[in-house]
């Protein structure tokens, strides 16, 4: 995080990464396309890709307790990038990667932000991920942002992925591919809350390719005003492998969501379930609160809030 | 005190206008415990539910430590003092013990404290802080928290709708203590319906809630044999009491 940075930067940091200041251990910070700041450690290293824009990061086998932050911001208006950035985790780590992007947009072009994300997780090795996508400022340009992540897990390997978009962006295409070998379990918790007129499309296709693959698939997602969500993810049992998705959506104003489980067994030992609901907030769940003394405003901030969490 | 007068509650049905409460009258001290009993379908939930605003009475009369209830809204009855423990409470997806717990104290509460709350139903506190209210907990354990957010709410009146039901004997016990304790230790007046004689025998009054109106009142000792000796009403709470 560099000296010369804006309040409005700042603030874009702290709400897509929670970062008050320079982060412990590796980190690479992007704004407005360029590097702002960026720290290898023993175990971890990050270089820039040759190719493409974008960053490659290299875990080392067996690193462990270690953290990497790659947060990018947009202030300019009308800026527009495609990033690819490819992690490496290496055999037996275990660690925390925080990413997310935050667009600050007070002009009247769109600012967009396309990351496409390639995870090689190595056998055995454990991988805690964050993103969080984030919109602000008063301009009419809109707010683009198109993550797309795949996802490689080699036997044993075992990832936990915490999505979240919480306000402020117009539009997202939302692409998750994942590949699961034998052992490897992966938990997806994606939580969506769009307003006005914001569109958020979320595709997602994990193959549990080996014996004993796992995956928990969590979707909560509010769509309020004139908003519009669409969800289709997708369990492919391709070996004796247990996969449960479940989609939860709650609907205000004029919003409208549909939710697309698929699930597909191509194996015999496959157990696969999904479920989904979409609702509006339960009456009751309001008139509990408001005897407990919050107003049905408050209430309703309340639930969305433990919803979304 | 708590003064309810000429209190009407009527609804339309395809068959005509039915008056679910008719004409009651209740005045109730304050740190009285009372317990309000009756038939199935008799109108005590509804007189409950009038009381916290859940429904709005056709006509009549609430007030509450000096201040008319009828025409305020819930959000207000509940910063006057009053609380509701609802007979089936919602489940929150996403919401924590500990989130709940929080609301309803008004403060961000420390395990410590919900665990004190949690241990007085009857729940072995340090399993259920952090769980979410949804549908991974049964129905007796939704109850008891249920309970406990109003323990923690610790309103100036507090009402509880069969907060017997689907709880286990041995949470049921550690209930009635709690209720008692409440009692002897608060200032707080508590009106419980039910149908459990161990709760009915810890009133200071007990009053018989029948055909929408109140039939019967006045101390256990005097209303509760009556009550038995009503063919009708005594099977119910004989059935209940099993």
């Amino acid at each position: 995080m560099s000296k010369k940075m804006t309040e409005i930067e700042r603030n874009l940091l702290r709400e897509i990464a929670d970062l008050h200041k320079i982060p412990e251990g590796a980190y690479n910070i992007r704004k407005d396309g360029e590097l702002d700041g960026r720290n290898s450690t023993a175990n971890i290293e990050i270089v820039n890709k040759e190719d493409v824009p974008g960053i490659d990061i290299i875990i080392k086998p067996g690193t462990k307790n270690e953290s990497v932050h790659i947060p990018v911001i947009i202030t300019k208006t009308g800026h527009s990038e495609v990033v690819y950035n490819d992690f490496y985790i290496g055999d037996d780590a275990d660690v925390l990667i925080v990413a997310g992007c935050g667009i600050h947009n007070s002009g009247c072009d769109t600012s967009q932000h396309d990351g496409i994300h390639t995870f090689h997780v190595g056998k055995n090795a454990r991988v805690k991920y964050f993103e969080k996508h984030y919109g602000d400022g008063d301009g009419t340009g809109e707010r683009i942002m198109n993550p797309k992540t795949v996802i490689h897990m080699e036997e044993n390997s075992y990832i936990e992925l915490d999505m979240a978009q919480i306000r402020g962006v117009d539009s997202t295409n939302r692409e998750t591919v994942v590949d699961a070998a034998a052992g490897a379990e992966v938990v997806f918790m994606e939580r969506l809350l769009t307003h006005d007129k914001q569109k958020a499309y979320s595709d997602m296709v994990i193959n549990l390719n080996g014996e004993g693959a796992k995956t928990r698939v969590i979707s909560r997602s509010v769509a309020q005003d004139d908003s519009e969500q669409i969800f289709r993810p997708i369990v492919n049992g391709n070996a004796p492998c247990f996969g449960h998705v479940q989609c939860d959506s709650i609907i205000m104003g004029h919003g409208k969501v549909s939710s697309v489980p698929a699930i597909s067994a191509n194996h015999v030992d496959a157990q696969l379930i999904h479920e989904a609901a979409i609702g509006r907030i339960a009456g009751d769940q309001l008139l509990k609160l408001m005897t407990l003394g919050l107003s049905a405003e408050e209430a309703e901030e309340k639930i969305l809030t433990g919803f979304l969490k | 005190m708590l003064s309810i007068k000429n209190l009407n509650y009527t609804v339309n049905t395809e068959k005509g206008q039915l008056d679910i409460l008719k004409d009651i009258n209740l005045d109730i001290d304050s740190g009285k415990f009372i317990v309000i009993t009756g038939p199935n379908g008799g109108g005590k939930t509804t007189l409950a539910k009038a009381i916290m605003g859940l429904v709005e009475a056709t006509s009549g009369s609430i007030v509450y430590e000096g201040e008319e209830l009828v025409g305020k809204s819930v959000t207000e009855r509940a910063r006057l003092g009053v609380s509701y423990g609802f007979q089936q409470p919602p489940r929150f997806k996403g919401m924590q013990v500990i989130d709940m717990l929080s609301i309803a104290a008004g403060k961000k509460l420390k395990n410590a404290d919900c665990c004190e709350y949690l241990t007085k139903v009857g729940l072995c506190a340090e399993e259920y802080v952090n769980r979410e209210i949804d549908t991974s907990l049964s129905g007796g354990e939704v109850k008891r928290i249920e309970i406990a957010s109003i323990l923690a709410r610790n309103a100036s009146l507090m009402i509880f709708d069969e907060p017997e039901a689907g709880i286990d004997l041995w949470s049921f016990a550690k209930l009635t203590e709690t209720f008692e304790n409440i009692h002897r230790n608060s200032d707080s007046t508590i009106i419980i319906i039910s149908h459990q004689e161990r709760i009915i025998r810890l009133a200071d009054e007990l009053i018989l809630v029948s055909g929408g109106s109140v039939t019967k009142r006045g101390s256990v000792a005097d209303v509760f044999p009556d009550i038995m000796d009503d063919t009708k009403i005594g099977c119910t709470l004989m059935e209940a009491d099993k």
